[in-house]
């Protein structure tokens, strides 16, 4: 047990009237792979956001390592801080250039220095390979290049959890290749990560497992060759024979 | 065959295109020739046709000339320039004919006031003979235009203060680097404590064998800059606070900040201003007093804070729901967030309409003639009731406008340079 990073059980969360999750149970060991998918409009982004608290849930638990996160968590930046995030629109800080932006966060909530801040930058800039454009700005960057330089923001703060939400909806077919080779590469370095995606071709080749959701709810759960060798309820079926 | 056709067709169309031509711009100077004899000679070359029809056919003369001299491409340089920015079409052809013979119409006569038949030799209201424009009672009244009542020989001292507190503001551009952090502190609170200082050193005197001068004395332009620069300085970051707290989840910060912007946009800022002059003093307890001038820059600052609230809130609301998602994400907290992610988008985005409300504020400061400061447009309507001087409002008025443009206008072109400065694209 002592190994489970995050714990989520029976969560339930309201727009208004509307349930956009429905007694949601899942757990997470260290170094795991996680891959959501589903229909647009089923929770998954949702399910991510509520993991760092950019969504709040109305039921249920949510516990990352060690921390439970509720309305009372006085932590809830320390627990944000150890958890990095890359969204589908990358939402990279405009007004900063690429280097600023991945020093940001390090210096001003990780009190790094700004010196140390600058060479913890230049290495996570050089591992997804856009160090040549550090001094330039978000604006003057390809989708692919933009979301790669978000990936690296995100890494600046050593995050010990990564979610992922939809990061190559946005992009154009060619970019979406180098976006899926840096999160290839941050899996084999054994990050925890959440990835919401639809790119089964990444799922299979670097999920542990597998999650189907619809409506809300957890329809499917299976180890990632299970899942796609023989699923078991028939909306996976469905949506495996459209999507592949 | 089909090239003897072209050929003759081309030359043909050619011949047309230049009798049209010449005849288009006899056209035009005949219509503006028309307008000039009518204007400066009194003489109506089209006096045989009907009145209405008269006075119109300078208009219909350059028109039709214009269309006439409308060819796709010509070749010639000026022309194709000519139909390209004024004469695209018949309506456009009519604007320009409209405000060209405008510009004949009303430059001579201003003009002429303004500087060929205007004085500005002698220091008497009889030295004032010409029909123009008598700069003589600018020249006389300067002084006061400049400092209000203050005396003469203690002028020195305003100067003086103005210099140092425009050296003090002139220090963010010679800052190092390493201290650029510090700058938005030491000009929202730094900058207004040492300027205060000095106006109250200098400016008002009393110590320092200095002869004490009160505010009531002190007018002119240079009580429009002390009221504009600390109600400027002041209404921003209140401003700014105003909008976080809008926008706030606290409901007693929410609420406040709510009811105090939309108090003071309710209000007339003549009444805010005369509240604060005679309502206020007395709700203080006995013995204190808080000097006029004070009263009317803080007055100012809570109204016109109201208007930057809003405006910089409209910023806020106007920045991607993804700009505070990633902000969060990466574990900043609420003062860390704005403070380095929103604010500066933000605020980027407002500077147009802060520009606005700062202008706005700085045409509004005439108005503290109602608790008796007499700034420079005070100034203008003392010295026009002046015996020895009247009847020379006008020449006074258009100074002020003057001084008004000039320096709004600066600040305009100012807020257009940071506009481009702060510019990377989105």
């Amino acid at each position: 047990m002592s190994d489970t990073i995050i714990q989520i059980q029976k969560v339930n969360k309201w727009f208004g009237d509307f349930q956009v999750l429905k007694e949601i149970d899942l757990e997470v060991k260290e170094k795991e792979k996680i891959v959501v998918c589903g229909p647009s409009g089923s929770g998954k982004s949702t399910l991510i956001r509520c993991i760092n608290r950019l969504e709040e849930h109305q039921k249920g638990t949510i516990i990352i390592d060690g921390t439970e996160i509720s309305e009372d968590t006085k932590n809830i930046e320390q627990v944000r801080a150890d958890v990095g995030m890359v969204f589908q629109q990358f939402n990279l800080f405009p007004h900063l250039s690429i280097l600023d932006n991945c020093t940001l966060a390090p210096i001003w909530v990780k009190k790094m220095s700004k010196k140390d801040a600058e060479s913890l930058a230049t290495e996570h800039l050089e591992k997804v390979q856009i160090i040549d454009q550090a001094q330039k700005f978000p604006g003057q960057l390809s989708g692919g290049q933009q979301q790669r330089a978000a990936i690296a923001r995100a890494l600046c703060m050593e995050p010990k959890i990564m979610l992922f939400d939809e990061p190559t909806s946005a992009l154009d077919p060619e970019m979406i290749k180098e976006v899926l080779d840096v999160m290839v590469n941050l899996a084999k370095q054994g990050m925890t990560m959440i990835v919401v995606t639809h790119e089964m071709g990444f799922a299979k080749e670097v999920a542990d497992q597998m999650i189907f959701m619809d409506e809300g709810m957890i329809v499917e759960k299976a180890t990632t060759k299970d899942f796609f060798a023989n699923p078991k309820s028939d909306r996976t079926k469905l949506f495996l024979s459209q999507i592949l | 065959m089909t090239i003897n056709n072209f050929n003759l067709l081309k030359s043909k169309f050619q011949k047309k295109r230049n009798i049209s031509l010449i005849v288009g711009i006899l056209l035009f100077f005949l219509g503006i020739l028309d307008f000039c004899l009518n204007n400066f000679q009194n003489k109506n070359i089209t006096f045989f046709l009907p009145g209405s029809i008269s006075f119109f056919t300078p208009l219909i003369f350059a028109v039709i000339g214009l269309h006439l001299i409308r060819i796709e491409f010509s070749g010639i340089k000026i022309l194709d320039k000519l139909n390209k920015n004024i004469n695209t079409s018949n309506f456009n052809a009519a604007l320009s004919s409209c405000i060209i013979l405008l510009l004949i119409f009303a430059l001579p006569p201003l003009l002429n006031w303004f500087i060929f038949d205007a004085n500005i030799a002698g220091d008497t209201k009889e030295a004032c003979t010409g029909g123009g424009a008598c700069w003589v009672y600018i020249k006389v009244w300067f002084n006061r235009f400049m400092y209000g009542m203050y005396p003469n020989a203690e002028q020195w001292r305003i100067n003086v203060t103005f210099i140092a507190v425009l050296l003090f503001m002139a220090v963010g551009f010679f800052v190092p680097n390493r201290l650029r952090n510090y700058l938005s502190f030491y000009y929202t609170i730094l900058l207004p404590i040492i300027s205060f200082i000095l106006i109250y050193y200098i400016i008002s005197g009393g110590s320092f064998g200095l002869v004490w001068v009160e505010t009531g004395a002190w007018g002119g332009l240079s009580l429009t800059f002390m009221v504009s620069f600390f109600s400027l300085i002041f209404c921003f970051p209140l401003g700014m606070m105003l909008a976080l707290g809008r926008r706030s989840n606290l409901p007693v910060v929410k609420y406040s900040s709510l009811s105090f912007i939309e108090f003071w946009r309710g209000v007339p800022l003549i009444t805010v201003l005369f509240m604060s002059a005679v309502m206020f003093p007395m709700f203080l307890p006995e013995g204190t007093y808080i000097d006029k001038l004070i009263r009317v820059v803080v007055a100012i600052t809570l109204f016109e804070a109201a208007y930057t609230a809003e405006v910089i809130r409209g910023g806020l609301q106007a920045l991607p729901r993804g700009q505070y998602d990633a902000a969060k994400s990466l574990g900043m907290g609420y003062w860390k967030m704005h403070i380095f992610v929103i604010l500066p988008q933000a605020l980027k985005l407002v500077i147009p309409g802060i520009a606005n409300t700062f202008l706005a504020l700085i045409k509004d400061t005439p108005l503290i003639f109602v608790v008796g400061l007499l700034e420079v447009v005070g100034m203008l309507n003392l010295a026009k009731t002046n015996p020895k001087w009247l009847g020379f409002s006008m020449e006074g008025y258009v100074f002020a406008g003057i001084i008004f443009w000039i320096i709004c206008f600066s600040m305009s072109k100012y807020s257009q340079s940071l506009e481009l400065k702060y510019k990377t694209d989105r």
